[in-house]
């Protein structure tokens, strides 16, 4: 579904990702993890062509995303994004933040938009809060409303840039929650989270990534019970400590 | 200081409105041409495309270092020979025309500053989300960017406004009877100049004040 094969890019001088290649097969749940500054955000924002790489390429559906002629709205289109701050539409209701994109990309009715938006706001468990305003909402409810934004594209795959790291402890679970459901649910995943319990429990695989590389790409079960690499045993044990 | 005499302004009121549409006919337009001018040389001047940019750039600057009353003159002695060349029809007041270009194109310059500093105050990851969600750069400048942009600068804009508004008695240099040129008149030909100036002024200064209460409020409500 998602191949990354060689990616590299460079801010002025700085590499950011040095010859990241991995893939993201259908109905596989990827997540990547890392100590900031390893480049994992960067990475998956390659991955919809909202950052720009310099060598490599990156294939969705073997539409490559670098290429200048590949038509990037249309690929963005299919595929969700979630990003760390939400990224709600401030001036727009959440019934408004779900429909837009559906009715101005996608071409659909107001009826059509309309019923799609209150269909995945009751599966987010937010049906009553249609018209309110996001800065209405307490941060985990934001981020559930932007993932049923995302949703309503119907997307053949999401990526997950660290949706839950600007969330209060307890509002954490009600989002991982929405996300495990969608990963049962058999949808198509890729997620930059510290989230180990997260990734234990629905993770095929685990990307681990230090200074642009990326050092471990394992089945979970792999990667959890024995790291490869002495980087990424530190990396766990430290946010396992507690 | 003799006792004013007050028995002229009834008389000249119907002038004094008259001259009070002339006004709010130039601020009006240059409002509108300014804002809608404004936000195109804004998104030029924002543009990465260094064309674009340094044009709108030249374009803001120009206009910023000359002084209205200059512009205007200027506009007065090209625009008739470009709307004569254009229609052949003399018949429009090309007093007023001139002043609704010269005041729309001076505005622009400052709008597009007011509007650009708006746009920069959207911040990267609302635009983010607008092209993940498949949206182009335009779509996401539309319907995303400037509807918040257009929300933070409302006080600015007003403000910007009531200076245009106040500005608009130059055009007295181009002979056009606006409310400012109508009261002089009249009070120079009535010898009861002090007066109308006086009366003038304090018109001036209630439409003022009413509207820059309506900014306080505005500011108000949108920091909530």
């Amino acid at each position: 579904m998602i191949s990354i094969q060689d990616v590299s890019k460079w801010y002025g001088e700085f590499q950011v990702l040095r010859d990241c290649t991995t893939r993201v097969d259908k109905g596989e749940v990827v997540v990547v993890c890392g100590p900031s500054g390893s480049g994992k955000s960067t990475l998956i924002k390659c991955v919809n062509g909202l950052e720009p790489f310099q060598k490599g390429e990156i294939r969705i559906e073997n539409v490559s995303v670098g290429d200048r002629r590949t038509n990037l709205p249309r690929l963005r289109a299919r595929v969700g994004m979630v990003f760390q701050h939400f990224e709600l539409f401030p001036h727009l209701t959440v019934m408004q933040n779900l429909t837009i994109a559906q009715r101005r990309v996608l071409k659909r009715n107001v009826r059509g938009a309309t019923d799609k938006g209150l269909a995945l706001l009751e599966a987010v468990g937010l049906k009553a809060h249609a018209q309110k305003y996001p800065a209405q909402l307490s941060g985990g409810q934001q981020q559930r409303v932007a993932i049923a934004r995302a949703l309503a594209m119907d997307p053949i795959a999401m990526l997950f840039d660290e949706p839950t790291s600007a969330l209060d402890p307890e509002m954490i679970k009600e989002v991982l929650d929405v996300m495990v459901r969608l990963a049962q649910d058999g949808m198509t995943m890729m997620v930059v989270t510290h989230e180990m319990g997260f990734a234990r429990r629905v993770a095929h695989r685990v990307i681990f990534m230090d200074q642009g590389r990326i050092v471990e790409d394992r089945p979970k079960d792999d990667f959890f019970k024995d790291p490869g690499t002495e980087r990424a045993q530190q990396f766990l044990s430290k946010i396992l400590a507690h | 200081m003799p006792a004013l005499d007050w028995s002229s302004i009834p008389g000249a009121l119907p002038f004094l409105w008259n001259g009070m549409l002339v006004t709010l006919s130039i601020t009006g337009v240059a409002i509108l041409v300014g804002i809608v001018l404004g936000t195109l040389i804004a998104t030029a001047r924002l543009s990465a495309n260094p064309i674009p940019s340094s044009l709108a750039a030249l374009y803001v600057n120009g206009f910023r270092s000359i002084p209205l009353v200059m512009v205007l003159l200027w506009f007065y002695l090209l625009v008739p020979q470009l709307i004569q060349a254009l229609f052949k029809n003399p018949a429009a007041d090309i007093r007023l025309v001139s002043a609704f270009v010269a005041f729309s194109l001076f505005e622009a310059s400052y709008y597009a500053e007011i509007i650009r500093a708006g746009i920069q105050s959207v911040s990267r990851g609302q635009v983010s989300a607008g092209l993940a969600l498949g949206m182009s750069r335009a779509q996401t400048m539309r319907l995303i960017v400037l509807p918040q942009a257009f929300r933070r600068m409302l006080p600015l804009l007003l403000t910007q406004a009531i200076i245009l508004f106040q500005d608009t008695s130059l055009v007295y240099v181009i002979g056009l009877s606006e409310f400012f040129g109508v009261a002089y008149r009249t009070g120079d030909r009535d010898g009861t100049i002090v007066e109308l100036l006086l009366f003038a002024g304090a018109v001036y200064f209630v439409l003022c004040f009413a509207a820059s209460s309506l900014v306080r409020v505005l500011q108000r409500k949108i920091a909530l």
